[in-house]
């Protein structure tokens, strides 16, 4: 029996392969197994190769594997597109509609399969789906009824019949293959799952029921891939909350309306993507200028320009750091998980109003739009710390004296009052101001006012900055990423320890500002450090040089062809790094 | 009692002497009176320009922003307290060219705020270049050889887009600018008021004698019906938009916040924040 297992389907785009998939993971999630889900899609609507691979566990599991088991394909596109990843031990079952035909060096074994026919026997070829299910069913030797509370929840509006109808697709597609299969049946059986309830989910839904926690009640947003999810969601879910989403004409009146929200005293954010951002850039600088907070959630994707708009990438590190003209007090944070994006969502909020300035939210394509498998949350764990924000009364000001919104203190951080207070009256502005937020040119305060915005940063309260797993007091390497990676740098690490690689692993959560104690300390104690990362000129890299002196250690390892990285493939580009006498 | 001294600060405008602003200003200041609000229930929010430093010179809560976001700002904030009494304004460059985009869609979305557009034809702050509001033929620093492109129709665009309130003023005439704005400020859903506020350093041609002898008031049109869409576009553009008054409204629209699904009657900013751990329970239930 099997610990994992890696299955595919793939297909036309809009032809239902999405639902495929959704079925097969649900139903693997609801045994107990461990899933990390991630789809290829094109930038249209109908047509176009999509596929779905889904990584089965029966531990935790954050990457997607180099190579597959079982590829379901609905055309000969997927078969040729894919069959590369397949094992030899590995099978294809395809629609016979298509007459598949296997290249001839794949290793795998075909089996043609009549999915459209037999759902066209059942009354209708749509269910050539719930056949392929039933076909899978048979190579994992699982009952048919641990479909039925998922074909119960989506068909279960439009009639017992139609439940009835796909169950029986399973089951006829199950029986067919059993036939076709002989000794083979259950080759692909996995050892029994835990049987816990978790949850099953991309990484933009668990950023939305972060928001949500944090107090969130106001979404301003422009759709865009890939963070659509996220508005959406909320769309369903905050008018429960007495909140809303509003879909705004652009993405600079997202990030402007959040700022208007923000400063009436809600918690308001948005969310985008790199052209989204770039557009929002002007408005994060006033955010930071009059200590408004403000959360912006960033789920990367292959840029430059429109770039490539379905594909991961993590290249706009330096721009969400450093983009703005001037100078603002900035935090950025990067979750790599599910588990991570819900609770960094809410320490995003926490910040941004406890030191009363922009936050940055961090994703990527990879984390916003791959499916895992995730803890429940725990409500315990859910902290709304809103800082020097005074919504009581306030005491009596001097006839027209401006209540000092922007006093210069200690932390930097000034008690924030918001309109409709008695007494609160101060003024905004973008413009240098004084301590009521009067225009003020002074060169004495100006440095003054600098001063007391940059001193905020001193006061970051995160939990746990960068992750780590650090098994070696001295490590030959040190594997540091943000974002997604992390699920790929955990299945090497182990990999390499094994070859006699001492390895150690680092995840940046925190970026901005940058843990320097924390990662000089690791780096200290590692002979070479490896920063793995989805773009072309090594981003991460750079931070870690611009902020610790260890530039001869620090060897940058890139992909940035639109695809994450592959645990196997990545083990040998580590590996030729070693090689290269580099340890 | 409230009156418009209430909403005097100490702060000196930096506007030129004669400039059209500072009526602008002093109508808000009596409108908000006479209609007893209380100067931190109101809040300005205003654009970059000339015009757009009016939020620093009124006594009550007021953010200057960016450059043609007064408005996604101002909504912000209302949807954030809705009791609050929201002002966006700022100049013709502010909402007409960089921030057009949000003017459509803020008319669109009908959130219950109030717009001031002080349109003075020109860009004063930096000294003097042509504005969308420029007639052909306008000789300005950046078109010294007179503007190609034709002015734009603030009025004729506020109607065709779906407004629900569209006003129109001078800032000489005191008395009916301070009633439109009051007007606007009780209209549920937004109001759109644009004015007439001469640059009298950089605007030449229409000077303060040039609206006197060009405007025509609604008041003196016979049988003038504001609740009529037809019969405002009509006006508007047999007048050539020179006209002051209450062009258009509709009574019975209701604003954004009356018809989203769900949002909260008392202001949020009041609400409790804290999710109830059932609810978390419940939504991630949805996942398993």
């Amino acid at each position: 029996m099997l610990h994992q297992l890696s299955w595919k389907v793939g297909g036309q785009q809009g032809e239902g392969i999405e639902s495929t998939g959704e079925i097969f993971s649900t139903a693997m999630n609801r045994l107990g197994y461990h899933l990390y889900g991630y789809r290829h899609f094109s930038s249209r609507i109908k047509g176009g190769h999509t596929n779905n691979k889904i990584n089965v566990r029966t531990s935790v599991v954050h990457t997607i594997p180099d190579d597959l088991d079982i590829l379901v394909a609905f055309d000969q596109e997927t078969i040729d597109v894919n069959y590369k990843e397949l094992t030899s031990g590995g099978v294809i079952l395809a629609d016979a509609k298509f007459n598949p035909e296997k290249p001839e060096d794949c290793p795998a074994t075909l089996y043609v399969v009549p999915f459209t026919e037999v759902a066209a026997e059942l009354g209708t070829t749509l269910m050539k789906n719930m056949v392929a299910i039933g076909a899978t069913a048979a190579l994992l030797n699982l009952e048919d009824e641990v479909f039925q509370s998922v074909v119960d929840e989506i068909f279960g509006r439009k009639g017992e019949t139609v439940v009835q109808k796909n169950m029986t697709a399973i089951a006829q597609g199950h029986v067919l293959m059993n036939d076709m299969l002989g000794d083979r049946v259950g080759a692909f059986e996995l050892e029994q799952a835990d049987g816990k309830h978790r949850m099953f989910m991309i990484g933009n839904e668990a950023i939305a029921l972060g928001a949500l926690a944090a107090g969130s009640r106001i979404m301003s947003a422009y759709p865009i891939t890939p963070a659509s999810e996220i508005m959406e969601y909320l769309i369903k879910k905050l008018p429960k909350f007495g909140g809303t989403v509003i879909q705004t004409e652009d993405e600079i009146a997202a990030a402007t309306m959040a700022i208007g929200a923000n400063y009436g005293g809600v918690r308001a954010f948005t969310a985008s993507a790199g052209p989204g951002l770039s557009l929002m850039m002007e408005a994060i600088g006033l955010s930071g200028m009059t200590e408004q907070p403000l959360v912006i959630v960033d789920t990367q994707r292959g840029g430059p320009s429109t770039g490539l708009p379905t594909k991961q990438e993590q290249s706009d590190l330096m721009a969400m750091l450093y983009g703005t003209h001037g100078e603002i007090p900035k935090v950025v944070i990067a979750p790599s998980t599910g588990e991570e994006a819900f609770y960094d969502t809410i320490q995003a909020f926490n910040i941004a109003e406890e030191l009363q300035l922009p936050v940055i939210l961090l994703s990527d394509l990879q984390l916003s739009l791959g499916k895992q498998t995730v803890e429940p949350f725990d409500y315990s764990k859910i902290e709304i710390r809103r800082g020097k924000l005074e919504l009581g009364e306030l005491p009596e000001a001097e006839d027209k004296a401006y209540f000092k919104r922007f006093e210069v203190t200690e932390d930097g951080v000034s008690t924030r009052v918001v309109p409709g207070q008695k007494h609160g009256i101060h003024h905004v502005t973008g413009v240098e101001h004084d301590e009521t937020g009067k225009p003020s040119e002074a060169a004495g305060n100006r440095k003054a006012q600098m001063d007391k915005r940059f001193r905020k940063l001193d006061h970051v309260n995160f939990n746990v900055p960068v992750f780590k797993n650090t098994p070696h007091e001295e490590a030959d390497v040190l594997l540091v990423g943000f974002n997604s990676t992390k699920g790929v740098l955990e299945e090497i690490q182990p990999m390499l320890n094994e070859e006699g690689v001492k390895t150690n692993h680092a995840h940046i959560r925190l970026i901005h500002p940058f843990p320097t104690e924390e990662m000089k300390e690791l780096i200290g104690h590692a002979k070479k450090v490896i920063v793995v990362e989805n773009n072309a000129t090594g981003q991460l890299a750079n931070v870690i040089k611009m902020n610790i002196s260890a530039h001869e250690k620090i060897i940058s390892l890139v992909k940035y062809d639109g695809t994450p990285f592959l645990p196997k493939e990545l083990l040998g580009r580590v590996k030729e790094l070693l090689t290269d006498g580099n340890i | 009692m409230v009156t418009f001294k209430d909403f005097r600060n100490n702060v000196k405008p930096n506007w030129c002497p004669g400039c059209g602003d500072f009526s602008v200003q002093a109508a808000i200041q009596r409108a908000a009176a006479n209609l007893e609000i209380v100067p931190h229930e109101l809040a300005v929010i205003s654009g970059i320009g000339c015009s757009g430093r009016i939020s620093g010179y009124i006594n009550s809560y007021g953010l200057h922003g960016i450059h043609g976001r007064a408005l996604p700002i101002a909504q912000g904030l209302k949807m954030a307290n809705r009791n609050l009494k929201v002002i966006a304004s700022g100049g013709d460059g502010d909402g007409f060219a960089i921030g057009m985009g949000h003017t459509i869609h803020s008319i669109r979305r009908n959130v219950d705020i109030t717009y001031i557009v002080m349109d003075n034809q020109i860009y004063g702050l930096t000294k003097g270049q042509t504005s969308p509001r420029s007639a052909a033929g306008f000789i300005t620093k950046s078109t010294p050889g007179g503007a190609i492109e034709p002015s734009l129709k603030p009025l004729e665009v506020a109607i065709s887009a779906g407004a629900t309130f569209v006003a129109q003023s001078f800032s000489t005439d005191l008395k009916e600018l301070t009633a439109i704005i009051e007007a606007g400020m009780n209209h549920k859903g937004f109001s759109f008021i644009n004015v007439f506020s001469p640059c009298v350093t950089y605007n030449k041609v229409n000077t303060y004698d040039w609206f006197k002898e060009n405007i025509t008031k609604l008041s003196s049109l016979e049988g003038y019906d504001s609740s009529n869409r037809a019969q405002a576009m009509a006006t508007v553009m047999e007048h050539d938009g020179l006209v002051t008054g209450i062009i258009y409204q509709d009574k019975e629209a209701q604003s954004y916040q009356d018809l989203v699904k769900g949002y909260h009657e008392e202001p949020l900013n009041q609400q409790d924040m804290m999710i109830e751990e059932n609810d978390l329970q419940e939504l991630m239930k949805e996942f398993m």
